[in-house]
């Protein structure tokens, strides 16, 4: 034991700082949680503050908002989901057909792009874009169409946001899915032209099946995050007048917690939703490492 | 091809039509945003402006030059990514290197890991955080901008899987040759990183260039905002800040407008990103794989 120590302290040293790092600023706010039983009153602090048992749950899950973003986060995160999967499969299959290698790249880099641009920059291109007088609208009336209120419309409000999700971040699974086609055994194919495949079948009886795997990795591993369903894109495109159907779990402990000083209520709202996050993801990781041989560590 | 099918060639023409389309509908935003940008304010508000300025104008670009808040903002920015990447790159390097021992060589190797996954399971959520950070005395300093994001650790375990692919034999030989654990990692391990150190150091980068929420929760003073924040508060208002010009303002509107504004400082603000990404694009593709696709 000693011996081992002596041996392997400078690995101890390296981690020290990062621990203390992150014991401070990712698990002392978990004592935090205290406030969600309690009547916090920042002036009392967490020991002073009285105790309320969960009268706080009982009035998060009487309050109609709550449960509505509830509902809006699950709605707005499955269709993400899905269609994120079926753009980024489909593109990646399209992109496949394409022999030029340079062309392919090219494509591949421009759709990446926007991944790496914010949603609040974005949200500012957005905004002007899909205003009634933007450009899409206009595009829209030139074909002769009534111009939709993409933004202020709250039936079709949360399709805005998923479908821009879609188009700001398809370019990542593209990238990936890209990646594990060009994975795929040669011989394979060989095999299927051999049995008379056309391109068609070829990409349907072998690309395809062949991607299952990772398919079902990547899908796993967003329902764990189900509950997250992009705060900062809804925060920076949503108003008052969309709040029935855009207000999401995130949003509505911002502004519950934050903006409207409601710390207690907003904390126990946070709690509910870390522990149901927390079953997700630990149930997401260990089917991708059961079915997928995916590990984290 | 040697011989393709009518099908088949109907088929290539319509994918190739499609992916352009497709391609298109991720770039050309960007372009509108930079013709506005650099368009008259009656243009702008007439609908003429597509993908090409119209009455070419460099005033909303003077104006977020020469207006203080902007490049106060762009400061705070540049100052957060300059320490938050090297005490990330310092905390991922630090951390990552003794995880990719195995249990074999680092006894206590899984009772850290378990320490950090935790993290990416369960947290006390924004209140209690924002309370801590309160009460460390952090807020409206520089150090609430990096401090708590110190260990990402979703990009540690990219950096730790690329280290395990390095092959054994490398350590060991610098290990017999009398360097100890520190000395191996400094001048063996890390030169041959390279690659994997720039995709993590870029991907922090990135995340501390884009992040607008920390800077929203912890600087109460406007002035102290980091990019991000400072153009979150512009998506509605930017009315506002042109009125604060003061006496110039008449003027002002006849040259530029809330649209063209904004255009600009979108535009200075994305940027960086776009200057970065064809450098790097290779780099983030092999790490993604590397890091998310590890059997």
């Amino acid at each position: 034991m000693i011996k081992r120590l002596r041996y392997e302290w400078p690995y101890h040293a390296l981690l020290l700082p990062g621990v203390i790092l992150t014991f401070i600023f990712s698990y002392l706010p978990i004592y935090g949680i205290i406030m969600a039983f309690q009547d916090y009153n920042p002036g009392l602090g967490f020991i002073g503050s009285p105790w309320v048992g969960l009268d706080n749950f009982k009035l998060i899950f009487s309050t109609p908002q709550f449960l509505r973003s509830i509902y809006n986060t699950f709605y707005i995160s499955l269709f993400k989901i899905v269609l994120q999967t079926l753009a980024s499969v489909s593109f990646a299959l399209m992109l496949n057909e394409i022999r030029l290698t340079s062309a392919k790249r090219i494509y591949q880099t421009i759709v990446y792009i926007p991944n790496f641009i914010s949603w609040v920059i974005m949200a500012g291109i957005l905004l002007n874009l899909l205003a009634t007088d933007g450009m899409i609208n206009a595009l829209i009336k030139a074909m002769g169409g009534r111009p939709i209120q993409f933004i202020s419309n709250r039936s079709i409000f949360p399709w805005t946001i998923i479908i821009t999700d879609v188009w700001k971040t398809f370019g990542f699974g593209t990238v990936v899915y890209l990646a594990s086609i060009t994975s795929i055994d040669p011989e394979l194919y060989e095999a299927a032209v051999i049995d008379g495949a056309g391109r068609w079948k070829q990409t349907r009886y072998v690309t395809i099946p062949m991607l299952y795997p990772i398919i079902i990795l990547m899908v796993v591993l967003s329902l764990g995050n189900v509950l997250n369903a992009g705060f900062d894109q809804v925060f920076n495109l949503y108003s008052p007048a969309v709040f029935p159907t855009g207000d999401i779990i995130d949003t509505f402990v911002y502004r519950l917690g934050l903006q409207n000083g409601k710390y207690a209520i907003g904390t126990a709202v946070g709690l509910f939703k870390s522990v149901i996050s927390c079953t997700l993801i630990s149930l997401s990781l260990y089917i991708a490492y059961r079915f997928a041989n995916y590990r984290v560590f | 091809m040697k011989y393709m099918t009518r099908g088949m060639k109907i088929f290539r023409v319509f994918n190739y039509i499609f992916i352009t389309l497709v391609s298109l509908s991720c770039f050309l935003p960007l372009l509108n945003t930079l013709a506005v940008s650099f368009s008259s304010p009656v243009a702008v508000s007439t609908g003429k402006v597509y993908f090409w300025p119209i009455e070419f104008t460099t005033m909303a670009y003077e104006f977020a030059l020469k207006g203080g808040k902007f490049m106060r903002a762009l400061q705070v920015s540049a100052l957060r990514c300059l320490l938050g990447v090297s005490i990330n790159l310092f905390m991922m390097i630090t951390t990552a290197y003794p995880l990719s021992k195995s249990r074999q060589r680092f006894g206590a190797r899984n009772y850290y890991m378990v320490f950090y996954v935790f993290t990416i399971l369960f947290g006390g959520g924004l209140i209690p955080y924002y309370i801590l950070v309160n009460q460390l005395g952090l807020l409206n300093s520089i150090w609430s901008l990096v401090l708590p994001l110190s260990v990402p650790v979703y990009n540690m375990i990219i950096l730790m899987n690329f280290m395990r692919g390095l092959p054994h034999e490398l350590e060991e030989a610098a290990m017999v040759d009398g360097a100890g654990i520190i000395r191996t990692l400094v001048n063996v391990i890390l030169p041959v990183l390279t690659p994997a150190l720039a995709t993590v150091g870029l991907f922090s980068f990135v995340y501390h260039w884009n992040d607008w929420l920390t800077g929203a929760l912890f600087m109460h003073d406007p002035k102290n905002y980091p990019l991000q924040t400072y153009l979150q508060t512009l998506l509605t208002n930017f009315s506002e800040l042109l009125r604060q010009s003061g006496s110039d303002y008449y003027s002002l509107l006849s040259r530029m407008n809330e649209q063209t504004g904004r255009a600009a400082q979108l535009f200075l603000a994305l940027l960086p990103m776009l200057i970065i990404y064809p450098f790097v694009q290779k780099y983030f593709t092999t790490g993604l794989v590397m890091g998310s696709v590890k059997g």
